[in-house]
């Protein structure tokens, strides 16, 4: 017959001495990163992530998991062992010097030019 | 339109949502592991959803409120199958069941979608997504469970042989077959199981499972008029529990 699990109606038998080991890797399932679009259209945005035994799964738990509430269109599930990533290590390639405003467009000074020949074209 | 007929029916249905989603929520915090808690607890709420859909269906024909149909009727007053109210089990069984459940109920609200009696029809679209999700899950854990190793696969196939004629059960036949398919309210038990048998077959047989020989089948019967295990009590009593302490409070 069909045994409850619930335990306030059958506590599990658990032996008192028992020696509690830590997981080996694989006893544990992979992780899924979830990129969740909102509406059609729009770039899927990196959420978070699911444990899951397969991608399948990975979709089944994702939608759950964020795309319960408000708007969804769609869900990218990937393996967290497929992203390849940058290293902490490396955060400086990130850093720029401040001598290359050139390079960005605040370092344009070009509204007069542009107003003197917005005028020029009206006169 | 036959009202008894359709009362008859919704209330098989709404008992059917209640008592499973009652008991499918009972894995709350024990599931196994977080997002399966999250997604298997979260479906439970949705089959209340669907419950208190019909019920209100059956408020607006002149029966009582949602709240007092649901919490304050006794056990032998139900008509949902025996196979909603078996206990959980082991994680095996309650995932089996809600294979085998929800492809019916998705066949069912299919059929209902295109009911004549149109509240039936626009509470069909209604929860129409959600049910999807619901198989979609089901299949899911069916087809991993059954594939992974010979424990799992073994646990699955028993699993499977202990659900089977209580599944055959939830299409008992009631006593207006033939009055909701004239009306073209319902197709009927009857074409509903074939329809079921077409699905879930395949399935089980892709996923590496034996379907029990057709002459071992012996549909559990009752339910649908009121018999019972001893089961069914147990989960009414708790289930109400809080909404008979005060039966008059608003929420």
């Amino acid at each position: 017959m069909i045994e409850s699990l619930d335990p306030r109606i059958k506590r599990a038998a658990i032996s008192t001495d028992n020696n509690i080991e830590p997981l080996s890797p694989l006893d544990q399932w992979e992780t899924y990163e979830v990129f969740h679009q909102k509406k059609r259209g729009d770039q899927h945005m990196h959420v978070g992530i699911v444990h899951a035994a397969n991608p399948e799964m990975a979709l089944v738990f994702a939608k759950e998991q964020f795309g319960r509430r408000g708007l969804s269109a769609n869900i990218w599930v990937v393996n967290t062992r497929h992203v390849f990533a940058s290293t902490y290590e490396d955060a400086d390639i990130f850093e720029t010097t401040s001598e290359k405003i050139y390079r960005e467009a605040g370092g344009y000074k070009v509204m007069d030019k542009i107003n003197q020949y917005k005028k020029s074209q009206k006169a | 339109m036959n009202v008894a007929a359709i009362k008859e029916l919704l209330y098989k249905v709404a008992d059917d949502q209640l008592v499973i989603g009652h008991r499918n929520s009972e894995w709350t915090g024990l599931g196994p592991i977080l997002e399966e808690d999250i997604a298997f607890s979260s479906m439970a709420q949705d089959k209340l959803g669907h419950a208190q859909g019909c019920y209100q269906i059956l408020h607006d024909l002149g029966e009582a409120e949602p709240d007092q149909i649901a919490f304050s009727r006794k056990a032998n007053q139900f008509h949902n199958c025996h196979f909603v109210e078996l206990p959980n089990g082991e994680y095996d069984f309650s995932l089996m069941r809600h294979f085998l459940f929800d492809h019916a109920d998705q066949i069912r609200f299919e059929m209902f979608a295109n009911s004549s009696f149109e509240p039936l029809a626009k509470l069909a679209k209604k929860v129409k997504g959600e049910i999807k999700y619901h198989v979609f899950h089901g299949n899911t854990w069916i087809n991993k469970l059954s594939t992974a190793n010979e424990v799992s696969h073994i646990r699955m196939q028993t699993a499977l042989n202990e659900s089977w004629n209580y599944a055959l059960g939830i299409f008992e036949a009631g006593s207006f077959e033939t009055e909701l398919k004239n009306e073209g309210i319902f197709e009927g038990e009857n074409a509903l199981q074939n329809r079921w048998l077409e699905v879930v077959c395949p399935l089980l047989e892709k996923a590496g499972l034996k379907v029990p020989e057709q002459h071992t089948w012996e549909p559990v019967l009752g339910g649908r008029r009121g018999y019972h295990l001893a089961h069914l009590e147990a989960l009414v009593t708790e289930m109400s529990e809080v909404f008979q302490i005060d039966p008059t409070a608003t929420w």
